[in-house]
């Protein structure tokens, strides 16, 4: 990244209800597969979004939060924010709601919207203990 | 991980806690120097932290399960190797700290080695970062993710 971009961070909290369940298999499969998440429950998720880019020389700013915040407002928060992921969106028929799975929808819905090349990584933590991170163009080095 | 021309890292990460002691020092150097390299944290009856650990991993994720990894695959693992290991311990008469001083550093190194192996072989998973939170002021990454 050349030094003259700078990264900016935005977090949203969003709670959701989902269950673990793939409705081609038999319900015995389901509970053997995906154990006590193929039970209704929910999360409050906290997701971060990284942004990378050029300061426009005239603002000063990557983005302007305000267009930012209505990005994540009209893709994540009315989508997700007491919503249940398998009946309330359309992403999960066959695929469980995993915190991988969220993160790649996460990561095609703000990309198709946001300038391209701007998405930088995207954290979203499922609870106290689990997170899952997605950091475009490979790691460290 | 290559998906057409996307390049990315996807990486699941859990997060544990558990409370050990520790004293800073060579044993191979004077009082001294200890102190004045270690400070405080040299003092010999020791101290301790509830460290706060996260382990994170990759690989790709599994058409049947949605996942990177199992967690509760993680969860054992990391219990087995880590926290009965070194919870309630102090941490220099572990075998892993008799030619090394446990600084965090040094612990988050550890971790690290003893996780890296069975987290590939029972989860298939690669182990890319270990965070070992001290303090709520200090924490310490090791692995590949940044």
């Amino acid at each position: 990244m050349p030094l003259s971009c700078v990264r900016l961070t935005r977090v949203v909290h969003f709670s959701s209800s989902l269950r673990y369940w793939n409705p081609e298999l038999p319900e015995a499969e389901n509970r053997r597969l995906f154990g006590r998440r193929a039970e209704t429950h929910g999360h409050n998720y906290r997701l971060e979004v990284t942004l990378q880019g050029e300061p426009d020389p005239v603002t000063g700013m990557v983005i302007d939060l305000k267009d930012l915040q209505e990005i994540l407002d009209r893709e994540i928060m009315s989508r997700f924010d007491h919503r249940d992921l398998n009946a309330d969106t359309p992403f999960f028929g066959k695929e469980a709601p995993t915190p991988e799975n969220l993160v790649l929808v996460i990561r095609r819905q703000l990309a198709s919207v946001l300038p391209a090349g701007l998405l930088a990584a995207i954290r979203l933590d499922e609870d106290a203990e689990t997170f899952v991170e997605w950091i475009e163009d490979g790691s460290a080095s | 991980m290559d998906r057409g021309r996307e390049r990315f890292v996807i990486a699941l990460t859990r997060r544990y806690a558990f409370p050990a002691a520790h004293v800073l020092s060579r044993p191979d150097r004077d009082e001294g120097w200890n102190l004045r390299v270690y400070g405080k944290c040299a003092n010999p009856a020791g101290h301790g932290h509830d460290y706060g650990l996260e382990v994170s991993v990759t690989g790709n994720i599994q058409a049947g399960s949605g996942r990177i990894a199992e967690p509760e695959q993680i969860d054992e693992i990391v219990r087995e190797r880590v926290l009965e290991r070194f919870g309630f311990r102090l941490l220099n008469g572990d075998p892993a700290f008799s030619e090394v001083v446990p600084t965090a550093e040094n612990i988050a190194r550890v971790i690290h080695d003893e996780l890296e192996a069975p987290l590939a072989d029972v989860c298939g998973a690669r182990l890319v970062r270990v965070r070992l939170h001290e303090t709520r002021r200090n924490s310490f990454a090791y692995g590949e993710l940044r």
